[in-house]
């Protein structure tokens, strides 16, 4: 459960929730409903005020919390790039800590792209002059390419056009079959839920449900 | 070399300098006419009334005296530094003026004692103005500092969140917004540093020279406090913006956005 301290107002209520390996979850409900709320609590970024966070049937302590959250990725709506070139934002997670044992890998990143219908040239152009689809297809490689075991998607193609929605789910799509690793995909798009997910959940204020979709 | 005194005719003279200043705001509507006269009136008031509490302090020159003065300076600075800026967090007070309270101390400590080796340390003539130019300086950085820091802050939010949710540390989620702010809170000193003596004469050695001390002394005086004005402000500046970080970073590696409010 979380509470929001400045308002008191009850986000997400009590909700026993479990993720196994290759599970492909939607969350749809209205804006507002507590959905990114949920995945903000599952990856950590936000404290619940009561209960707990398992991850493998252990709590994770503060020490582990990088670690945890390079296993447990968010991805948020609104991409976040530096300054630099596409490349340069590929290759920033590797100078993170948790990173330190990994290099950068340009045929995964080149398999990665290819996914999502890109060449390589994509690679220099400036992060500043990419669209809100390609910004958020760097995002999702940036992510992808650590080799996360579960993602937590927070409406990503929310704010795209169809073409690139369908790249970020055509990109989502590949790796999750190749890997068979697990994803929860807030979306407010019914259409889209069906398309990518097996267990459909629904969020209305704060209540997680089954039966999303309807 | 003799030293011309002024009267309090004088001073008046000096003073009515400001109409130049009220002339200009009203001819450009500045509106800033009460501004121009409360701040003659306190320039005035403040200033005589710190001089005749200084020749006081001279005469009595008992550490039981000088401290508390030179607690009540710093308390002075430190809550000063915290009242700028447009976001604020709880606490923000408390780390300005422990980050003021330290650096300042620190450095004037190391000045009395180490290079001046004035005896006993708490001579007013030498503790009080010391502390005073340290204080006012660090002041600057620390204000700006924590400034900067909580702007930063709220302007790269997105890129802090990103870079926590990739699994980076809050350390390393903060890299970039501390790097900025200790920056800012630093080059107003560097600044100084640069132009002392070919743009700017420093205060304190303008009045020596004037009050007839030799030039050539009155410059030792002044590359020594310029020293430790830098080290101060700087430690002041990187004490505040730790302590920024330590309140608005959880030790689970969480920015505590919703700590950082806009000041009313």
């Amino acid at each position: 459960m979380r509470i929001d301290e400045r308002r008191q107002v009850c986000l997400l209520q009590p909700t026993d929730f479990r993720l196994r390996s290759a599970d492909r979850v939607s969350i749809t409900g209205a804006s507002g409903s507590g959905k990114s709320v949920f995945l903000r609590t599952l990856a950590l970024l936000e404290a619940p005020t009561s209960g707990e966070v398992l991850w493998k049937n252990q709590p994770v302590d503060a020490l582990h919390i990088p670690a945890y959250r390079s296993r447990v990725s968010y991805l948020a709506q609104r991409p976040a790039l530096m300054e630099g070139s596409v490349e340069d934002n590929l290759r920033f997670p590797y100078s993170l800590k948790v990173f330190q044992h990994l290099v950068f890998n340009r045929e995964a990143v080149q398999t990665l792209l290819g996914h999502a219908g890109k060449t390589t040239d994509f690679l220099a152009k400036n992060a500043g002059d990419l669209s809100g689809g390609e910004s958020q297809i760097v995002a999702l490689i940036r992510t992808l390419q650590l080799g996360p075991e579960v993602l937590l998607l927070d409406e990503p193609t929310a704010a795209l056009d169809p073409t690139s929605a369908g790249e970020v789910e055509a990109l989502i799509s590949a790796w999750s079959s190749a890997s068979a690793r697990a994803y929860i995909w807030v979306t407010h798009d019914l259409a889209q839920a069906q398309r990518m997910s097996d267990r459909r959940l629904h969020m209305d204020t704060g209540v997680l449900g089954e039966g999303g979709g309807r | 070399m003799n030293y011309q005194s002024l009267s309090a005719l004088d001073l008046a003279l000096a003073a009515s300098l400001i109409l130049i200043n009220g002339a200009l705001s009203l001819r450009l509507k500045l509106g800033l006419e009460r501004q121009l006269f409360w701040a003659a009136v306190r320039t005035v008031v403040q200033l005589l009334a710190i001089g005749y509490l200084l020749g006081w302090v001279f005469e009595f020159a008992y550490w039981y005296v000088v401290l508390p003065l030179m607690c009540l300076m710093t308390l002075i600075a430190g809550t000063s530094a915290a009242g700028r800026g447009r976001r604020t967090y709880a606490g923000q007070r408390l780390d300005s003026i422990l980050s003021v309270w330290g650096s300042s101390w620190l450095v004037t400590a190391v000045g009395l004692f180490v290079i001046i080796r004035i005896r006993p340390w708490y001579e007013p003539q030498y503790a009080i103005p010391i502390l005073g130019m340290i204080l006012g300086n660090t002041l600057t950085g620390v204000s700006l500092g924590i400034e900067r820091m909580t702007q930063e802050l709220t302007s790269g939010r997105a890129s802090i969140e990103m870079i926590l949710a990739l699994g980076g540390s809050r350390w390393e989620a903060a890299q970039e917004p501390i790097r900025q702010a200790v920056r800012a809170g630093m080059i107003p000193t560097l600044n100084q540093m640069t132009v002392v003596g070919i743009v700017s004469l420093p205060g304190m050695m303008t009045g020596q020279v004037l009050a007839g001390q030799d030039p050539v002394e009155a410059v030792r005086y002044q590359i020594v406090i310029m020293f430790l004005i830098a080290a101060s402000s700087a430690l002041g500046t990187v004490g505040a913006v730790l302590l920024t970080y330590r309140r608005l970073f959880s030790a689970d590696h969480r920015f505590l956005k919703d700590r950082l409010k806009e000041r009313v």
